[in-house]
């Protein structure tokens, strides 16, 4: 009686272990899809011009030699749109790190590490249409033309409102895992608050803001949602900060419905390249998260 | 150590009590001798300094406000003409200028409550998994796996989820559903209609594979930060593996793991391309789970560009945005202070 | 019923090893207890005999130690941990239960007990813990709202709830103030009428008070085992004497 007990609680056990590794299973599934989708039909127009020429015309079905062309532009576009909003986001969101960290540590400063974790939910659309409103109303005071609402340098506000809170909370985080000791024994010598945070906190920690910094850039990397109303499109990429910007995320939109063949192949091509350069950025990051964290914490 | 202290130099007289003053007579070291303009200088600059990251951290608070100011600004036309209206009409109809939001708060909720409905079970039998049952060599691969979820660009998601997700739900699963749970007695409404795959539930699928990546890893977190003598007291008692799960794990870790979904209902309610491509873009309240509908997000990624500048139409779908900024920042209020509990919790023992 | 035999066990972490050929024989219905400094390889023996050694990722041991004459790696674990209790370090009571469901948690997990069973288990463990009289008007309170002294019991009485044929005891008091700590030792006394005690201390105090043998360990080997008056009165070995007269450790 109470063996057959043991014995049927023994056999639960075994069942919900099955399952686990079933819902793990379940969960690879669709990123082996997604990967083998993209590899199986967008490899037809990878080339070397895949990453240097612009979109070709479009090929019917009832044509025989399509001509692949490339996305060149667009790979530019992003490139700059991920650099300008770095160079917004990374600067101020380091010191807001500091702040969070070294200034801030009780009463309004937790409130504010508190909001900042709170802004890195809000949902990027609704970014994207503030920095569109707030674009328009300038212009409008301005006496400017509506039409010219769309740029380069929208889009990447846009961008850099999303990753500031993610840099500052990552900064936040390094900065408060260097141990108390290091800054009484920098400030016990003498060293004035600002210098021993830059030169000797942020020195320690500087793995792990720069591992936030790389999270912030892989977040919008692949945004195209922001994008829509503020960088627009441009088929030539980028041709100036007040103009309209193309990016690889938002020509895969614009190219999901596309009859043409080739320009169906680029578009997947393009997902694939961005998947990739994700993945890669996600385990560098990681590792080098978990390598510093491991160090920190073996530290002490 | 070497560098003499000295006082000269020192801008916080009063955080060196205890060290000596004054540099011995005959120091080793290169003097960092400070002049009092130095001194000043670096005085001034510290002062700066802190007024600057003080100033910037506030900048949080402000650009959180401004959020707020320039939604219900740029909303302004809609909201003067609709008011409180707006929240409880369900007809969108652009032709008429007729704007109420309720359509699409419906489908945004149904499809995140359906993706939570699928991704919870399937995170927490990751994150289980991971923590409790695979080979310690395994589980940080694994899990680092996983995570590669979160790095596919949801238009990527979009993209795969119409071309071939779309088909699959049309042709297999969704008349397989509407054959089998379909036929129960009172469920045939709820799977009706004719399944074109584009849809809430499709959506709802699409959202569910997203948030397991948010929800699978705030769960291993918050499970791996239960203690290990709550598993061995469990074990000691005659517990099984599952049970030790079950009883000492799962309890323990459970305001962390509502915290988790929370999260995961944060990310899947503001989710924009995927669904955007997926759900069929119907400005109606979805009739089953095989309707076309729309969600507040995809609406505004399909419908803000062919609104005119200060139309009342961009002013509608403005206030959409406000509505749903409005509804992630509660969700995300209330995830952040459960997971901070747990956090907090883990720092007090 | 409870008597433990040790035949020439070694136990590894990873490629660390934590004991070398122990061997030794817990009598029935006694109280062993084990000295030595820390890092011996004490936990590490006593979490061999309910096979909680085996759980920490990449141990493992060689050796036999059998219960009763049976071999304790050849019997389901879920059933050898059902008779034999243990209690840890730390009084580690489950956070989101009640002081009741605590004491109840293993017959739970057994399933099968009529609630009048368990009531009735839950009391008598309570008592044997002596617990009963200060929680007994606060069953439904949560069991970590009790003082550190009061949870170590509570888990002492969880422990006996289902009934167990050995207690194991690791350093049960070493978070414990000298007043919980007098209390608790008084019951470990009063258990062995009906338990067998292995208790994992680095008192030698506490061990002289509660324990009728006692064995002396050192980095991972078994240095002397014997009744505790003839250990601490005439030690047999140079390494036990310089020990219990606090020349080390």
């Amino acid at each position: 009686m109470a063996f057959d007990r043991v014995a049927r609680r023994r056999w639960k056990s075994h069942l919900f272990a099955g399952l686990t590794l079933l819902c793990v299973v379940a969960a690879l599934i669709p990123l082996t899809s997604i990967v083998w989708t993209a590899f199986d039909r967008g490899a037809p127009a990878l080339s070397v011009g895949f990453f240097t020429q612009p979109l070709p015309a479009p090929c019917g079905s009832a044509q025989t030699h399509c001509s692949y062309g490339g996305v060149g532009p667009y790979i530019e576009g992003t490139l700059v749109l991920i650099a300008l909003s770095s160079l917004i986001a990374i600067p101020i969101g380091v010191l807001i790190g500091i702040y969070l960290s070294e200034y801030g540590r009780r009463g309004i400063g937790r409130v504010i590490s508190f909001f900042t974790d709170v802004l890195t939910g809000v949902p990027s659309i609704v970014v994207g249409i503030f920095v569109y409103t707030l674009t328009l109303d300038y212009i409008l005071k301005t006496g400017g033309n509506p039409e010219n609402v769309y740029s380069a340098l929208s889009g990447a506000t846009a961008l850099a409102i999303i990753m500031l809170p993610i840099v500052a909370r990552t900064t936040e985080e390094a900065l408060r895992a260097v141990p108390d000791s290091v800054r009484e024994a920098a400030l016990a010598l003498g060293i004035p608050k600002h210098r021993t945070t830059l030169r000797i906190v942020l020195t320690a920690a500087l793995p792990a803001v720069l591992t936030g910094a790389l999270l912030g850039v892989m977040r919008v990397g692949g945004e195209a949602a922001p994008l829509l109303f503020t960088a627009f499109n441009n088929p030539l990429g980028y041709t100036g900060v007040t103009q309209p910007a193309g990016a690889l995320p938002t020509m895969i939109y614009n190219l999901y419905q596309t009859p043409y063949a080739n320009w169906q192949a680029d578009a997947w091509a393009s997902a694939l390249v961005l998947v990739l350069i994700m993945v890669i950025l996600s385990v560098a990051s990681q590792i080098v998260f978990t390598r510093v964290r491991r160090r920190i914490s073996g530290g002490q | 150590m070497g560098i003499a202290p000295n006082v000269g130099m020192n801008p916080f007289p009063g955080e060196d009590a205890g060290v000596p003053a004054g540099p011995p007579p005959h120091s080793p070291v290169p003097q960092l001798e400070a002049t009092p303009r130095r001194e000043r200088i670096g005085r001034w600059f510290n002062s700066i300094f802190r007024l600057l990251v003080t100033v910037l951290g506030f900048g949080i608070l402000a650009l959180a406000a401004l959020f707020i100011i320039v939604l219900a600004q740029g909303a302004w036309p809609s909201l003067l003409k609709f008011g409180p209206n707006f929240l409880s009409t369900s007809t969108w109809d652009p032709v008429h200028s007729i704007f109420g939001v309720v359509p699409f708060v419906i489908g945004t909720l149904l499809t995140s409550a359906i993706a939570l409905l699928i991704a919870v079970p399937v995170s927490l039998g990751v994150a289980i998994f991971l923590t409790e049952q695979s080979p310690t060599w395994l589980s940080g691969p694994l899990g680092l796996v996983v995570q590669l979820l979160a790095a596919v660009p949801s238009v990527v998601y979009g993209f795969w989820g119409f071309i071939v997700l779309v088909p699959y739900m049309r042709l297999s699963v969704e008349p397989g559903l509407q054959g089998s749970v379909g036929k129960v007695p009172g469920l045939g409404g709820v799977f009706g209609g004719t399944p074109v795959g584009t849809d809430i539930l499709t959506s709802s699928v699409i959202l569910a594979i997203m948030i397991i990546p948010t929800i699978s890893s705030v769960c291993r977190d918050s499970l791996l930060a239960v203690p290990r003598h709550q598993r061995e007291a469990a074990l000691s008692l005659g517990a099984t593996k599952w049970e030790t799960t079950n009883f000492a794990v799962l309890r323990y870790a459970s305001s962390g793991i509502i915290g988790a979904i929370i999260l995961g209902l944060g990310r899947a309610l503001g989710e924009t391309m995927a669904v955007t491509m997926t759900i069929g873009n119907a400005d109606v309240i979805p009739k089953s789970l095989f309707s076309q509908g729309q969600t507040i997000a995809s609406l505004i990624a399909n419908e803000f560009t062919s609104a005119g500048p200060g139309s009342i139409y961009q002013g509608a779908i403005i206030e959409a945005a406000l509505v749903l900024f409005a509804i992630t920042i509660l969700v995300n209020v209330i995830a952040r202070l459960l997971v901070g509990r747990v956090l907090r919790v883990e720092g007090g023992s | 019923m409870g008597r433990f035999v040790v035949d020439h066990l070694n136990a590894f972490y990873k490629d660390k090893q934590a004991l070398y050929d122990v061997s030794l024989e817990f009598p029935e219905k006694t109280v062993t207890a084990i000295i030595g400094p820390s890092g011996c390889g004490k936990s590490t023996l006593i979490r061999c005999l309910n096979r909680l050694h085996e759980v920490t990722p990449r141990a493992r041991h060689s050796g036999t130690i059998s219960l009763d004459g049976r071999e304790i790696h050849e019997m389901d674990a879920v059933r050898l941990r059902r008779r034999v209790g243990m209690v840890f370090q730390k009084p580690n009571p489950f956070p989101t239960m009640t002081v009741y469901e605590n004491v109840a948690a293993g017959l739970k997990l057994e399933g099968g007990h009529p609630k009048n069973e368990i009531d009735q288990e839950v009391y008598r463990s309570l008592k044997q813990a002596a617990l009963w009289e200060e929680v007994k008007s606060n069953l439904d309170g949560p069991g970590v709202g009790l003082s550190g002294g009061q949870q170590q019991r509570l888990c002492i009485a969880r422990a006996l709830a289902v009934s167990p044929e050995v207690l194991l005891m690791d350093e049960p008091c070493s978070a414990l103030d000298p007043i919980a700590t007098a209390k608790i030792e008084d019951l470990i006394f009063d258990l062995r009428k009906n338990y067998t005690v292995v208790i994992v201390t680095h008192n030698m105090q506490q061990a002289a008070r509660v324990a009728e043998y006692t064995a002396f360990m050192y980095m991972g080997k078994l240095v002397e085992f014997d009744l505790t008056e003839k250990l601490f009165e005439s030690p047999k070995e140079k390494l036990t004497e310089s020990y219990i007269t606090g020349r080390f450790g």
